[in-house]
C-alpha cells in the first residue's frame, strides 16, 4: 500500500433542507485500500459515496482526484464506477449488453468488448450468462452482473453502496469472499459502504466510523474493534459494556467505586471518562478470586459461547465465556488491565454517542 | 390462510367431487362470476351482432357486399382521413406528452400531484361539452376572432377545418397519452439512470438508452388509447369539422341513424381489423409488454 492519496474530501459539506447531513467532513483515501464508511443509516456513509460518484454535489468542499479538483465533474467524466444498492440494472438489455454498456459509449472494438465481457464474466463465476436477461438472475447473480458491468471499465476506484444489503446471510458471506478475492485480483481501491459492522470488520484494510454525518473514528479492523475511540463506536462495533467511570490517576480507572488497573495514562485526575469493556474480555472465576462479586442473571447459549449477564454493583456485565455459569451462581469479576480501554467522554454535542439499534 | 383454503378447494376436482358451485366453489373464481356476466352481455354478444349484422344482408343472407363497402372511394377517402387526421393527433400528443411527463416523473416537488390533477380535472367535465365550447371558440364570431377583432387583427378561420379536428383530439386525449407515459416514468428507478451516466454515458446517450427504452410500454399504451378513439370519433369532426370532414366514424354513424344497420356493421368490422393490425404491429415494438395490450 503506497501513501499516495488517491482521493481527498476536503471540507465537505451538504445538506438538505435543514438536515445537515456531512459537516466539515475530511477523509482521504489511498491507492489500492479497501476502505469501508461504516455507520447507522441517516450517518452520511452514503451521501459520502454519491459525492465521490458525482451523484450529489457538497454543498461546501472539494472532491480531489489524483490532485485534480472534480467536485463540479459529472459522474460520466469520472474514473470511478459505481455498484448500487440494488443493483441497478438495465432490465431491457441481456447480461452481455449490460456489461458492455460503457464499453460501447466509449466506442471500443467488438473484438475487446467480447473479451471484457467473458473477463468479466469469469471473474465473477457466472460464466455463459451472456444472453440471460437481468430479472431472469437470482439477487446474488444480479449484484455480480452489476459488479462485472462496473469492472470492465477499468475504474481506478469501485464504490459499492451496501451492495449485500439485498442478500441472504450465507450468500452476503461468500460474496464477502468473492469481493475480497476481486479485490486482490484487480489491484483497484474499494470504497465500501454499510451499516454491518461484521461486514466491515472483515473486508476492509480501513474503516471510516461514521455517524450524523461526523467520522468517529478512522483506523483498521482490529484498531476500530480493540481501541475504540468513543462510546458511540465501541457500541456500534460488536458488544461491549459501557461504563461511567472516573479516571483516578494513571493506569487506575474508578468503576462504580472499584478501583481497576488499567494500562491507559494521560487523562488526567480524577476526570470523568467512558470505560469500554469487551464481553470477551470479562474473566468470571471463583467469587474471591475476582475484582468484585456478582451474581448470573441470564445465560443465552450463542453457539460458539455463552451469554451472560453478571449483576455486579447494581450494574448488568455482559460476558461471553466458553464455560459456563448457571443463572444464579455467584462469581467474581476478573478484567486483565489491558483489556480495559478508556476514552474521553464527549465533549460537545455534536460528539455525543446515540444509541443505536443493531 | 386464505391462499391454503383456495388451494384446498381447488385440489379435490375429481370427478367424484363434483360440488364445485354453490357455497363451496373456490372464492375467487366465484368473485369474477359478475365480470363474466358483464363480458357477455355488453362486449360478447353485440361483438356477435355487429358480426351477424355486418355478414348478412337485409334478407338475412350471408353476403360480404357491406364489408365491400368500404372500397367505395368515397368511404376509404374517410377512411384515409380518419387515420391521417389520428396519426397526426398522436404524434402530437406523443410530443407534447412526454416531455411533460418526462418533467413530471422527475420534479420531486409537491406540485406534481396538483399538476397531474389539472391534466385530469378536464376528464371529469362532459366530453360533449367541452367538444360545443371548443367550437364556440373557434367559431367565425367565437370568442378568438372576437378578441382578434378587438385588437384588429385578421380574424383566423379554423373552424370546420381538419387543424380544428386535431385541435379537438389532441385536446380530449392528451391525459391518455400523459398519464401511462408519466405511470412507467415514475417507476425507472433513479439509480438505473446514475447507473448509466456512472458508466459513461452523457445525459443524451442515458435518454436514448436507458430512458427512451424503459418507457416504451407507456408510449405504446398511450398511442393506443389515443388513436383508437380518435380513428374511430365521429363527434369531434361533426362539432368542430362542421360534417365538410367527413371521417370514417361519420359513415358509420350515418348508416345507423339512417337505419342501415348492415352497412354500418360491415364498415365497422372492417375499422375494427384495421385496429387490430395496427395493434398488432405497434405491439412488436415492444418487447416488455405493455400494460394495455
Amino acid at each position: 500500500m503506497t501513501d499516495n492519496k488517491l482521493i481527498n474530501l476536503v471540507n465537505i459539506t451538504k445538506s438538505y433542507g435543514d438536515n445537515i447531513v456531512l459537516d466539515d467532513l475530511n477523509l482521504y483515501i489511498r491507492e489500492n485500500e479497501f476502505v469501508t464508511l461504516l455507520g447507522p443509516s441517516g450517518c452520511g456513509k452514503t451521501t459520502t459515496l454519491r459525492i465521490i460518484g458525482g451523484f450529489e454535489t457538497p454543498d461546501k468542499g472539494q472532491v480531489i482526484f489524483e490532485g485534480k479538483d472534480i467536485t463540479k465533474l459529472p459522474p460520466n467524466e469520472r474514473q470511478v464506477n459505481t455498484v448500487f444498492q440494488k443493483y441497478a440494472l438495465f432490465n431491457h438489455m441481456t447480461v452481455a449488453e449490460n456489461i458492455a454498456f460503457g464499453l460501447k459509449i466509449k466506442k471500443k472494438s467488438k473484438a475487446y468488448i467480447q473479451d471484457k465481457i467473458k473477463y468479466a464474466l469469469k471473474l465473477v463465476n457466472l460464466d455463459g450468462y451472456e444472453n440471460r436477461m437481468p430479472d431472469s438472475l437470482s439477487g446474488g447473480q444480479q449484484q455480480r452482473i452489476a459488479i462485472a458491468r462496473a469492472i470492465v471499465n477499468e475504474p481506478k476506484v469501485l464504490l459499492l453502496d451496501e451492495p449485500l444489503g439485498a442478500l441472504d446471510l450465507k450468500l452476503r458471506q461468500d460474496m464477502q469472499y468473492e469481493l475480497i478475492r476481486l479485490k486482490n485480483e484487480l489491484g483497484i481501491t474499494f470504497v465500501y459502504v454499510t451499516h454491518d459492522q461484521e461486514e466491515a470488520l472483515t473486508m476492509s484494510d480501513t474503516i471510516v466510523v461514521m455517524n450524523q454525518g461526523y467520522i468517529q473514528q478512522i483506523g483498521t479492523p482490529e484498531e476500530i474493534y480493540n481501541e475504540p475511540k468513543n462510546a458511540f463506536v465501541a457500541d456500534f462495533i460488536g458488544d461491549s459494556n459501557i461504563f461511567p467511570g472516573i479516571m483516578v490517576e494513571d493506569k487506575l480507572v474508578n468503576i462504580f467505586g472499584v478501583n481497576f488497573v488499567c494500562v491507559d495514562t494521560g487523562f488526567g485526575h480524577n476526570k470523568p471518562v467512558d470505560v469500554v469493556i469487551r464481553p470477551e474480555d470479562i474473566d468470571l472465576v471463583k467469587p474471591d478470586d475476582g475484582i468484585i462479586k456478582g451474581v448470573v442473571t441470564s445465560l443465552i447459549f450463542k453457539g460458539v459461547h455463552y451469554e451472560m449477564e453478571v449483576h455486579a454493583c447494581d450494574h448488568d456485565w455482559l460476558v461471553h465465556s466458553t464455560d459456563l455459569f448457571p443463572v444464579g451462581t455467584e462469581v467474581g469479576i476478573w478484567v486483565d488491565p489491558f483489556d480495559i480501554q478508556i476514552m474521553n467522554k464527549p465533549e460537545s454535542e455534536d460528539e455525543e454517542a446515540v444509541e443505536v439499534e443493531l | 390462510m386464505k391462499i391454503r383454503n383456495i388451494l384446498k378447494n381447488r385440489t379435490p376436482r375429481s370427478p367424484l367431487n363434483k360440488n364445485t358451485t354453490g357455497p363451496n366453489m373456490p372464492k375467487a373464481r366465484w368473485l369474477s362470476f359478475p365480470y363474466m356476466i358483464w363480458m357477455t352481455g355488453f362486449i360478447i354478444i353485440p361483438l356477435i351482432v355487429i358480426i351477424y349484422y355486418g355478414l348478412t344482408n337485409q334478407d338475412n343472407n350471408f353476403t360480404l357486399d357491406n364489408v365491400a363497402l368500404i372500397l367505395d372511394p368515397m368511404n376509404l377517402k374517410a377512411l384515409g382521413q380518419a387515420f391521417e387526421l389520428s396519426l397526426v393527433s398522436t404524434v402530437i400528443c406523443l410530443l407534447l406528452a412526454y416531455p411533460l411527463a418526462m418533467i413530471l416523473s422527475k420534479s420531486k416537488m409537491n406540485s406534481t400531484n396538483f399538476i397531474v390533477m389539472i391534466i385530469i380535472l378536464p376528464m371529469w367535465m362532459n366530453f360533449l361539452l367541452r367538444t360545443i365550447a371548443w367550437q364556440n371558440i373557434l367559431e367565425k364570431t367565437g370568442i378568438i376572432n372576437t378578441v382578434l377583432k378587438f385588437f384588429k387583427l385578421p380574424a383566423v378561420n379554423i373552424i370546420n377545418t381538419p387543424a380544428a379536428i386535431i385541435l379537438g383530439m389532441v385536446y380530449n386525449f392528451l391525459p391518455f397519452m400523459v398519464l401511462p407515459i408519466y405511470n412507467v416514468m415514475i417507476k425507472i428507478d433513479q439509480d438505473v439512470i446514475n447507473a448509466a451516466r456512472d458508466l459513461g454515458a452523457n445525459g443524451v446517450q442515458t435518454f436514448l438508452k436507458i430512458i427512451l427504452p424503459l418507457s416504451i410500454p407507456g408510449v405504446i399504451s398511450g398511442i393506443t388509447m389515443v388513436f383508437v378513439p380518435s380513428l374511430t370519433t365521429f363527434v369531434i369532426s361533426a362539432i368542430l369539422g362542421g360534417n365538410k370532414i367527413v371521417l370514417i366514424g361519420n359513415v358509420i354513424e350515418q348508416q345507423f341513424r339512417v337505419g342501415n344497420w348492415h352497412a354500418g356493421s360491415g364498415m365497422s368490422l372492417v375499422l375494427m381489423i384495421f385496429i387490430l393490425i395496427s395493434m398488432a404491429i405497434l405491439s412488436k415494438y415492444d418487447k416488455e409488454g405493455s400494460s394495455l395490450w
